[in-house]
């Protein structure tokens, strides 16, 4: 039986000067029960509208939303076994801590002393114990957050939803506050739908990641394939930084493959799935590009180019090598303190190679 | 130390002399008159008007009965009168409410040009001068106005309705000039109330109506104890709309001050009737913050 699951949904608004903007262009989602999925995108791709549809507060015009079967449609927010953390966290600056948490079960009518326990409960989860008769201004951006999140947790919801909850806060608190949520989800057993334009955010804490852009999925995989194997030239370069080269397919050794590009230089990559004279992009990640040491054994199949920028950026150094016709690749190049080869700088001449297996292959859009 | 004590001492002096204007005014204009009056209320008045310097508290005798002497009786129309006052003040507050509340609602979810210009409508009737307002009213209400003709055209009603001279005619009237300062306070109220937590409200399961009671109507409700005071105090001391659609059928006790002063030339008892509609109003204020700030300190569950 499937869980939480989104079946061609279409979601459209007017704009003032009357044109449809498209947030949801047939959506479809299987949400797993217990998994931590992450809806990542740029801002405006449609997966905050997306999480408004499931909690309720909008309407798809198409398509259905299901919860074990049973449609969603026409059921209101406050019927939803659903509960959302919302990216200015939405406390209610009348109630104390303690009440905000509580508030769920005292429209719920929940009894006094279970009320309580479970207010209490829901503190000490997220590490806020002691704090219930504060008020929401007196904490800090980061434990307002956790009482944002002990309020729907203590309702105990059949997915969680959460709304770029990390976004306000600052660096080091977020990377903290991400592997607790992470702990969170693990220790409570609940589904959480996480929306973010973070793609590390996404990478580091998602059981599954569904990468949306102009009202679609484009990709729904764990972090480790969406990284290794993007489906598309969008999902290369919105999650990490990719170099794509078009080229075509000329020749074929078992799964090894030579294909021409562009710039007619013949490059390896392995896949299953071409074959002669199909028409690939050929999608390489900067830390996959190696600079070639001096002297002797140098691989066969390497690209010359020359450096045009060398940005440092503490553990790396990121460099723009021209590879000819005007085509740039960015290396990564670890930066090891106390090496021998010195920095490299703007102008200098570099050769380039890579292991074939780190290659990933999509096809050519309208190959 | 030295220095940083320095800059205090500026500071301090620097308010004194920003607050120096206002602070003068309210005691030339608004502390010293309260205070003759006040010393007004306990004096003989004189024959032809002003006062007798005489210790003379029976003027309070005559509203509340007591303390009384062989001249002054107790006439308890007073009270009649202020109760009434009392009942349609409220009346006042409770319509103006009714009409504001939902409007500012619906004026706050506007958009740029058009929410101005509604804003520009509601503060219109201030520029039309009040007598002439108070006036069109009379001209509706009576016997032969539009709405008993409208009614009795329509075959609604055969005699024409008593509208005019009632309690119902003074609470239209005062509706009708005081809504304005009911809108103000509740739309700046509701403009910022942020409707994020009216969806969190529903996300946490609570209904439509929970949502409102706990969550909207305490959060509005600065707005709403705000517009209720400044629209009650007017509407209590009021004699313009009372002396106009009331007639002499409706008295208010505006209108009994005013006749003290103006008419039977008692100042001493128009002082009086004054300092007790200031003292109930005072009373109710302070009622309602000290009810306000325990409900705020035990958090409104």
């Amino acid at each position: 039986m499937s869980f939480l699951k989104i079946a061609s949904a279409h979601k459209a608004y007017k704009t003032p000067d009357g044109s449809l903007i498209h947030a949801l262009d047939d959506v479809s989602l299987n949400v797993r029960n217990n998994e931590f999925l992450t809806l990542l995108g740029p801002s405006g791709c449609g997966k905050t509208t997306l999480l408004k549809c499931i909690a309720g507060f909008e309407d798809i015009d198409a398509g259905e939303i299901t919860l074990e079967e049973q449609s969603l449609k026409g059921v209101p927010a406050h019927r939803r076994p659903f509960n959302t953390v919302f990216q200015n966290y939405a406390l209610f600056p009348h109630l104390s801590i303690a009440n905000n948490v509580g508030y769920g079960l005292d429209v719920a009518r929940i009894a006094k002393k279970e009320r309580n326990q479970r207010v209490e409960e829901a503190l000490e989860l997220v590490g806020l114990e002691g704090f219930g008769n504060r008020e929401p201004k007196q904490l800090s951006g980061g434990q307002q957050q956790r009482v944002a999140l002990a309020r729907s947790l203590v309702l105990k919801p059949r997915v969680l939803l959460l709304d770029e909850p990390l976004s306000a806060l600052d660096r080091k608190m977020r990377e903290n506050m991400q592997i607790e949520l992470k702990n969170l989800q693990h220790t409570v057993g609940i589904t959480f739908v996480f929306v973010t334009h973070d793609q590390e955010e996404a990478l580091a804490m998602s059981d599954r990641i569904a990468v949306v852009a102009q009202g679609k999925v484009q990709q729904l995989a764990a972090p480790t394939e969406i990284y290794d194997e993007p489906a598309n030239e969008f999902v290369a370069n919105f999650v990490g930084t990719s170099n794509i080269f078009s080229g075509k397919v000329v020749a074929k050794e078992g799964r090894l493959l030579t294909i021409e590009t562009a710039n007619q230089r013949q490059v390896r990559a392995k896949s299953d799935q071409f074959d002669r004279g199909d028409l690939v992009e050929l999608i390489l990640r900067p830390e996959h590009l190696k600079l070639t040491p001096g002297g002797n054994g140098i691989p066969d199949s390497c690209i010359e180019g020359t450096v045009e920028a060398s940005v440092f950026v503490g553990s790396d150094l990121h460099l723009h090598v021209n590879v000819g016709k005007g085509r740039t690749a960015i290396v990564h190049h670890r930066h090891n303190r106390g090496d021998d080869g010195e920095r490299i700088e703007a102008g200098a001449n570099v050769k380039l190679y890579y292991s074939p297996n780190a290659a990933h292959l999509i096809k050519a859009v309208g190959g | 130390m030295t220095s940083s004590d320095t800059i205090l001492k500026r500071k301090r002096r620097s308010l004194i002399l920003l607050l120096a204007p206002f602070s003068i005014m309210l005691l030339v204009f608004f502390l010293v008159p309260l205070g003759i009056m006040m010393v007004y209320s306990f004096l003989e008045p004189g024959l032809y008007g002003g006062v007798e310097w005489n210790w003379y508290p029976y003027n309070y005798g005559r509203i509340i009965g007591w303390p009384l002497n062989d001249f002054e009786e107790f006439e308890p129309i007073y009270l009649k009168i202020f109760f009434n006052s009392l009942q349609i003040a409220i009346m006042t507050v409770i319509g103006t409410f009714l009409l504001c509340y939902p409007a500012a609602f619906w004026v706050s979810r506007m958009q740029g040009a058009k929410k101005n210009f509604i804003l520009f409508l509601i503060t219109l009737p201030f520029f039309a001068n009040l007598l002439v307002r108070i006036y069109a009213w009379l001209l509706l209400l009576r016997p032969t106005g539009f709405f008993n003709s409208v009614l009795q055209s329509a075959g609604l009603i055969i005699e024409p309705l008593d509208l005019l001279f009632t309690n119902f005619s003074v609470i239209i009237g005062m509706v009708y000039i005081l809504t304005p300062f009911m809108f103000l306070p509740i739309y700046a109220n509701v403009e910022k109330l942020d409707y994020s937590l009216v969806r969190a409200s529903q996300d946490l399961g609570a209904n439509p109506l929970q949502t409102f009671r706990r969550v909207i109507l305490p959060l509005t409700a600065p707005g709403i104890i705000g517009g209720s005071v400044i629209v009650f105090i007017p509407a209590l001391g009021n004699f313009i709309v009372p002396s106009f659609l009331g007639g002499s059928k409706v008295q208010m006790t505006g209108n009994l001050i005013e006749r003290s002063f103006l008419q039977s030339r008692d100042w001493p008892f128009g002082a009086a009737l004054a300092l007790l509609i200031m003292a109930s109003v005072v009373v109710l204020i302070v009622f309602q913050l000290s009810r306000q700030s325990k409900a705020e300190a035990r958090g409104v569950s």
